[in-house]
């Protein structure tokens, strides 16, 4: 599928999505709140097929954070990055590790270093840190010397 | 008597030292001395022979895998695991806070025990055979059975979960393969039509029971260093030690000479098993002798029986070696299975054969 | 003697084992803290961070050029395709067209680095299934690749050879001579290794059946590399995205249906015949011309994201890079295949046997500061 048609069967499903196209590629921009049904689509859909999550980037974008999900369909191998953004004070997003399993450690990996909460996930811990780490060191606002030993 | 002495036949020599003590003391203390001089040498020739398979393994193994292996300590490396020896020795023995302290220390010394009282029975030259009791073959097979309580002893009481992990595995592994083990060996008892190890040694003057028994007999072989590989925790069965699943198994809380015992039980394990494989299935210390060929059966006898005791007990170590340094290991289900549905069967219906062929008297050379 | 003895229930008793971060076949310092009823594992747990060294945290205050050596560091075994990601991703994102020879000395070095890596793995999957004399045979043949690699890289394992622009130095003058030299030596040596452990019946009742992944499942935990290519997932970037001089040469993705740890371990032995047909294709005909452009000394990217994927050893390695126009990026992301690899290994393992759980962890080849980064 082209560009343009992704867009426009994307903005069939969900049409409060923004979509831009990027240098590379396909930009998707949707609301934390819809992310989850959308996701749910965008795998189900026989002519998407977003079956392989390769990527998910937690980012610090300053005033808000956000999650950058790179899906890639493997029968017909186009490319959408969505990227859903939260609250800086209460980030809360929506899990999709029912949809894709690989965001289980992807998510557990975004919590640890931005604090992003995956509303719904199994078993939201730590994954590198510690338990008793204080703070999330991929923020831009972190300070280093509240876990000097 | 006059001081005889014979590369052929030591019965002359152990005779004269017999003779010699009971004139120069009472039986009692006699019988005593001679005690105490046969158990020191067997203390040296313990040593020795499980310092040097130590080496001999490591050097095959490095053979095996283009490697030079010890080099280092005297000429080829010989004196190398005298050295690591020495290391042992020095090494502190920790002692784990939780483990069951008695059983913990006392589990290395039953394992090495069980495989020094082994050795007793084995015949080594003509003559040259400390104890001929008239059930040898039982008796190597009680002992050497005697090991695996060591060896759950020392995984239960380590408190360690790797440790018990490891013994379990020893546990199931030994008592199964023991039942095959001793399976081959009644197939060669009932050719051989006795249980002492000196008759079953003059049984094979005209030919080696390997050859006589027809194929019972290579069955009973094979089966026999299958089921001694497995019983001596060596690889491809060396899943109570799994090195790369369980660290080290049974003796991982163990440290210093302590670990030395399990290191040295295992290799004199493989040395008795090996030996009785020797003289069981391949003469012992009979030379080969081919029936018909008198001017080559005479060129055999040339060869001091020593040196054939030695000669086939080190192939059949060798072989063993061979095996561990090939092949990756079981799966405790694998084992079991392999054994239980696969060697015990093969070993029972075995002997029925072994034993329809010396009732109708079908052995070769006979 | 009045103390109660507590009987715990035999069917219910299960037992929890750390295992690791020091242990033998955890290829590093990974914990996997198992819950075992008997031998059977229930659980596995992955515990990581053990070598974590924030290099995202660190790549926020460093420049292009001082990146590329910390991804060296991540999949330390495929440090050639870590180096590439990057320095692809800055060409892409600045439009820089690198000359025909760097592409072609770039896939050679891959490949090499690849065929190295499977070599590496075959050592320790042998190792873990308890034979020893597999480390060795493999190691043997590896010291012929890091040799050809210290020649021109100046270094064995970590090289650092690429560069935003090309590659750090030219070829060696042996290079072509001394790789063409190895392609008929390992061409010969690799029955060896089927030999060895491929067709060991031992290595096949262990292997066999054991660790099914499904396509889907397979596809849903984002297992790339040939532990994906052996559930049937066509993953191969170098197919389907190409870069370096892929689209130029033949080759054939290994595939392979059944999921299980042997057809994990029979595509990492078909890749290494693939990876020396590619090398084969090239080495003759190395383009002549520059080893680099020349490239300022302070490199900005353009504000912007980039996303660059590329075939590592052990899966899709990926650098997603966000760009604010400064000299450091604003933030980046390492894609590690390891890491994916390694949130698939519960749903592997459950079921099967601790034994099984080494074959398995050795069928996926993680590599731990991969995991870590």
């Amino acid at each position: 599928m082209t560009n343009q048609e992704l867009k426009d069967s994307i903005l069939k499903i969900e049409p409060t999505a923004v979509l831009n196209e990027g240098k590379q590629y396909l930009n998707l921009t949707v609301a934390s709140d819809k992310w989850h049904d959308l996701a749910q689509q965008l795998k189900g859909n026989k002519e998407l097929a977003f079956d392989y999550l390769f990527n998910l980037t937690g980012v610090d974008y300053g005033d808000t954070l956000g999650v950058v999900y790179h899906l890639e369909s493997t029968t017909f191998h186009h490319v959408i990055v969505v990227k859903v953004s939260a609250d800086k004070q209460n980030p809360q997003i929506p899990t999709i590790c029912d949809i894709w399993r690989t965001a289980e450690f992807h998510e557990r990996e975004a919590f640890d270093f931005l604090g992003i909460q995956f509303t719904n996930h199994p078993d939201l811990r730590r994954i590198f840190l510690d338990e008793e780490w204080k703070g999330y060191p991929l923020r831009k606002d972190y300070d280093p010397s509240v876990n000097t030993i | 008597m006059p001081f005889t002495f014979s590369f052929y036949d030591f019965t002359g020599f152990t005779q004269w030292i017999d003779v010699t003590l009971r004139g120069a003391c009472s039986p009692f203390w006699a019988v005593l001395w001679e005690m105490v001089i046969v158990g020191v040498l067997f203390l040296a020739f313990y040593a020795v022979v499980g310092l040097y398979l130590v080496y001999a393994e490591r050097k095959v193994c490095a053979f095996i895998q283009n490697r030079v292996g010890p080099n280092r300590v005297g000429p080829y490396g010989f004196f190398q695991t005298i050295a690591d020896l020495i290391k042992l020795l020095m090494k502190e023995i920790i002692s784990i806070r939780e483990a069951d302290k008695l059983l913990f220390n006392l589990a290395p010394f039953i394992v090495i025990i069980t495989s020094f009282l082994a050795l007793a029975a084995i015949p080594f030259a003509k003559g040259l055979h400390p104890i001929d009791l008239n059930i040898g073959v039982f008796y190597v097979m009680a002992i050497s059975s005697m090991g695996v309580v060591g060896i759950l002893l020392a995984g239960w009481s380590s408190n360690s979960k790797y440790s018990l992990l490891g013994a379990m595995r020893s546990g199931a592994q030994i008592i199964s393969y023991e039942l095959s083990v001793g399976m081959s060996l009644i197939a060669i008892c009932v050719l051989a039509g006795s249980m002492q190890l000196s008759t079953i040694v003059e049984g094979q003057r005209d030919l080696w029971f390997i050859f006589k028994g027809h194929f019972p007999a290579v069955t009973a072989f094979i089966i026999y260093m299958i089921a001694a590989t497995a019983e001596t925790n060596r690889g491809p069965f060396d899943l109570a030690e799994a090195e790369s699943e369980l660290a080290a198994g049974f003796h991982t809380e163990y440290s210093g000479i302590k670990f030395a015992f399990f290191f040295l039980a295992e290799y004199m394990n493989m040395f008795i098993v090996a030996s009785l494989a020797a003289t069981i299935f391949w003469g012992g210390w009979m030379p080969l002798h081919i029936p018909g060929l008198e001017s080559f059966n005479h060129v055999m006898d040339f060869i001091p029986p020593v040196i054939w005791y030695v000669g086939k007990t080190v192939v059949i170590i060798l072989i063993m070696m061979w095996f561990k340094w090939t092949f990756p290991r079981l799966r405790i289900d694998q084992l079991l299975n392999l054994e239980w549905k696969f060697l015990l069967p093969i070993s029972l219906v075995n002997i029925l054969i072994m034993a329809f062929i010396v009732l109708m008297g079908w052995q070769i050379g006979l | 003697m009045a103390e109660e003895i507590i009987i715990p229930e035999a069917d219910n008793q299960e037992i929890s084992i750390n295992m690791g971060p020091q242990h033998p076949s955890t290829h590093g310092v990974l914990r996997l803290v198992l819950s075992l009823k008997g031998e059977m594992v229930q659980k596995v747990e992955p515990h990581c961070g053990y070598i974590h060294r924030g290099i995202e945290k660190m790549t926020e205050s460093m420049t292009y050029q001082q990146i590329i050596h910390l991804t060296d560091r991540l999949d330390y075994l495929s440090a050639h395709m870590n180096n590439a990601a990057v320095c692809l991703a800055v060409e892409k994102a600045l439009d820089i067209e690198v000359p025909e020879r760097v592409k072609v000395i770039r896939t050679i070095m891959d490949e090499l680095a690849r065929i190295a890596s499977h070599q590496l793995w075959w050592c320790s999957f042998g190792m873990d299934l308890g034979g020893l004399t597999c480390f060795f045979y493999g190691l043997r043949d590896r010291e012929k690749i890091l040799d050809i690699f210290e020649e021109t890289t100046g270094s064995r394992l970590i090289q650092s050879f690429y560069c935003p622009g090309g590659l750090m130095a030219d070829l060696n003058p042996n290079f072509q001579k001394k790789v063409k030299d190895f392609i008929v030596y390992f061409r010969k040596i690799l029955p060896e290794y089927d030999e060895l452990l491929s067709g060991n019946i031992i290595m096949m009742e262990r292997a066999k059946g054991i660790g099914k992944m499904s396509k889907e499942d397979a596809i849903s935990y984002g297992m790339t590399g040939p532990s994906g290519r052996g559930s049937g997932f066509s993953c191969d970037v170098r197919k389907h995205h190409p870069y370096h001089a892929y689209d130029k040469v033949k080759f054939n993705e290994v595939l392979r249906t059944e999921g299980d740890t042997y057809s994990r371990y029979m595509v990492r032995i078909d890749e290494m015949r693939e990876s020396m047909n590619i090398i084969e294709q090239l080495i003759d005909n190395i383009p002549a011309g520059d080893f680099a452009v020349k490239m300022k000394p302070i490199i900005k990217l353009p504000e912007g994201e980039y996303y660059q994927r590329v075939e590592a050893a052990r899966g899709e390695f990926g650098v997603y890079i966000i760009s604010k126009g400064e000299k450091n990026p604003y933030r980046m992301k390492f894609r590690s295949p390891n890491f994916c690899n390694l949130s698939a290994l519960d749903t592997l393992t459950r079921g099967h046997k601790i034994a099984d759980l080494v074959a398995i962890g050795g069928s996926l080849d993680y590599v731990i500061p991969d995991i870590d980064r």
